[in-house]
């Protein structure tokens, strides 16, 4: 199968400054790829510039022609001054039928909350239903932006398993930036760490074991493997899994 | 019909009633985005379209109308440049209100009626101010209906917007131009320095009372409507400026809605 999109060679500049450079990224059809890096160091800009919002300064990015992406913002503040509930934030923009919105916010863990005013959210219901947004319309590829962020490590993991599922479910493929590095490794196909540009990639416990990856983030991660390989360990004994 | 246009005070409530059917659906935008000060920038401003219109021998609608909108874009360029806001809009909005009026003080020879346009004087508004303020509302109004959706969203997320195809920056390039036309529309009723009164008053009044964006702003219609009205036989009874009373009764009706929503919370 070809990839969803491919960059080659892709550099990025804002305001004069290079933030990627020669960036080869390319994702295939129901991967889990994570971008892990320090503050400052492009993940949030390839997102962007792969979602179309920036164009790069030189370099290929090619998308599959008519692919359905599906993106969950870093965070979203709603002034409570603005009364909207969650079934018309999904009908934003676009109007979306009454079968379609239950059915991603089945999806999205977040059944009962369509009434609901958004100002009136958690955080933890706030991501679900943001999530249940970027699944309208059946993307074939999840984009997801820091979306943990005012989460605690529990709720994130949990996160980071519906995605899982998520994946399994309606076979798209998910690609996503994290600080969080103990977590996120655990549900990843692949692991691409980035400073500016790619310094290392491939399976989590290969990233997590490289020495470009140590460099980056220090011994103090050096947890990350053994929990990685815990929650792995974890994940062969769930059922859907075995299954395959 | 043309005779009822004769009595001052019946067009005086058009007038009120038309300026507040533009300025509420634009007012909860005002209060959903935080952009108070974005509306007194942006109508203190007008002072200096009224001394370049009357220097120029321009109307004073086409010259505050040009004013508004070059400073409502000139702010919403510099807020995307990482000043600090509230500093920098405070700066903008006092400085072109005292801009404005040295710069009345230099038209020798022309005699200005500085307070009718700081505080409005909706009294003296004549059948062809009317077509004006209609004719603004109007396009006001259908403006902000046609992007109805798009402004919602782009207000909630940019980046949402973004990625649903729309351009946040165009969006935000209609709320300046409609709020421009407010300004030139609302110069005459209520004077620059109560604008963003009328803008936010009304749609902070509706909020406690609606569940949706548009039940919020029908609300605030109504309200300002009632404010207008009840503001013009308040002036028109106790003798009380016309401008500042529409704003006082839309801030008693504020007051009484925070107390009946408190009243319901405490009730459930």
């Amino acid at each position: 199968m070809s990839p969803l999109f491919q960059t080659k060679d892709l550099s990025v500049r804002l305001d004069g400054q290079i933030v990627l450079a020669h960036v080869a990224l390319s994702i295939e059809p129901g991967e889990i790829v994570t971008i892990v890096g320090p503050n400052g160091s492009g993940k949030s800009t390839l997102l962007r510039t792969i979602i179309g919002a920036i164009s790069p300064e030189s370099g290929t990015l090619n998308v599959r022609p008519g692919l359905k992406i599906g993106y969950v913002p870093q965070k979203l503040h709603i002034d409570p001054t603005l009364p909207v509930t969650v079934r018309r934030f999904l009908s934003l923009p676009v109007k979306v039928a009454s079968d379609e919105a239950d059915r991603v916010l089945a999806l999205a863990g977040a059944d009962g909350l369509s009434g609901k005013q958004m100002s009136d959210l958690s955080g933890g219901q706030l991501q679900r239903v943001l999530l249940a947004r970027a699944l309208l319309g059946k993307p074939e590829l999840l984009i997801l932006d820091e979306a943990t962020q005012g989460l605690d490590q529990r709720g994130s993991a949990a996160f980071y398993q519906l995605i899982a599922d998520i994946r399994d479910d309606v076979g798209c493929a998910v690609l996503m930036v994290s600080h969080e590095l103990h977590v996120v490794m655990a549900s990843s196909d692949r692991v691409v760490c980035l400073n500016g540009h790619i310094c290392c990639e491939g399976h989590p416990a290969h990233v997590a074991s490289a020495p470009e990856y140590r460099a980056l983030f220090g011994t103090g991660t050096g947890g990350a493997l053994a929990l990685y390989r815990h929650e792995h360990d974890h994940n062969h004994d769930h059922p859907n899994e075995t299954a395959e | 019909m043309s005779f009822l246009l004769d009595d001052f005070l019946i067009r005086a409530t058009l007038a009120g009633i038309g300026v507040a059917l533009a300025a509420a659906p634009l007012g909860c935008f005002v209060v959903w985005r935080r952009m108070a000060y974005f509306g007194d920038a942006t109508a203190h401003a007008a002072i200096l379209g009224v001394a370049l219109a009357l220097a120029f021998n321009l109307s004073v609608f086409i010259g505050v109308l040009t004013v508004s909108i070059l400073m409502a874009t000139l702010v919403t360029r510099l807020s995307g440049r990482g000043f600090a806001m509230d500093t920098l809009l405070g700066v903008m909005a006092h400085a072109s209100l005292a801009i404005g009026l040295v710069a009345v003080s230099f038209l020798s020879g022309v005699r200005v009626d500085l307070m009718a346009f700081l505080f409005g004087d909706i009294l003296a508004v004549g059948v062809s101010d009317l077509a004006v303020i209609w004719g603004g509302a109007a396009a006001v109004i259908a403006l902000i209906s046609w992007r109805w959706d798009a402004l919602l969203i782009a207000t909630m997320s940019p980046e949402l917007a973004r990625a649903g195809g729309l351009d946040p920056e165009r969006e935000q390039l209609v709320l300046s131009v409609t709020l421009a036309i407010v300004v030139a529309v609302a110069l005459k009723v209520v004077g620059v320095i109560l604008i963003t009164a009328l803008l936010i008053i009304p749609a902070a009044a509706a909020r406690p009372l609606a569940r949706t964006p548009e039940a919020m702003a029908l609300i605030a219609a109504l309200i300002a409507s009632l404010a207008a009205i009840g503001g013009l036989q308040m002036s028109l009874w106790a003798d009380t400026p016309a401008g500042p009373s529409i704003v006082t009764v839309a801030f008693c009706i504020f007051i009484a809605s925070l107390i009946a929503a408190s009243w319901r919370r405490s009730r459930r």
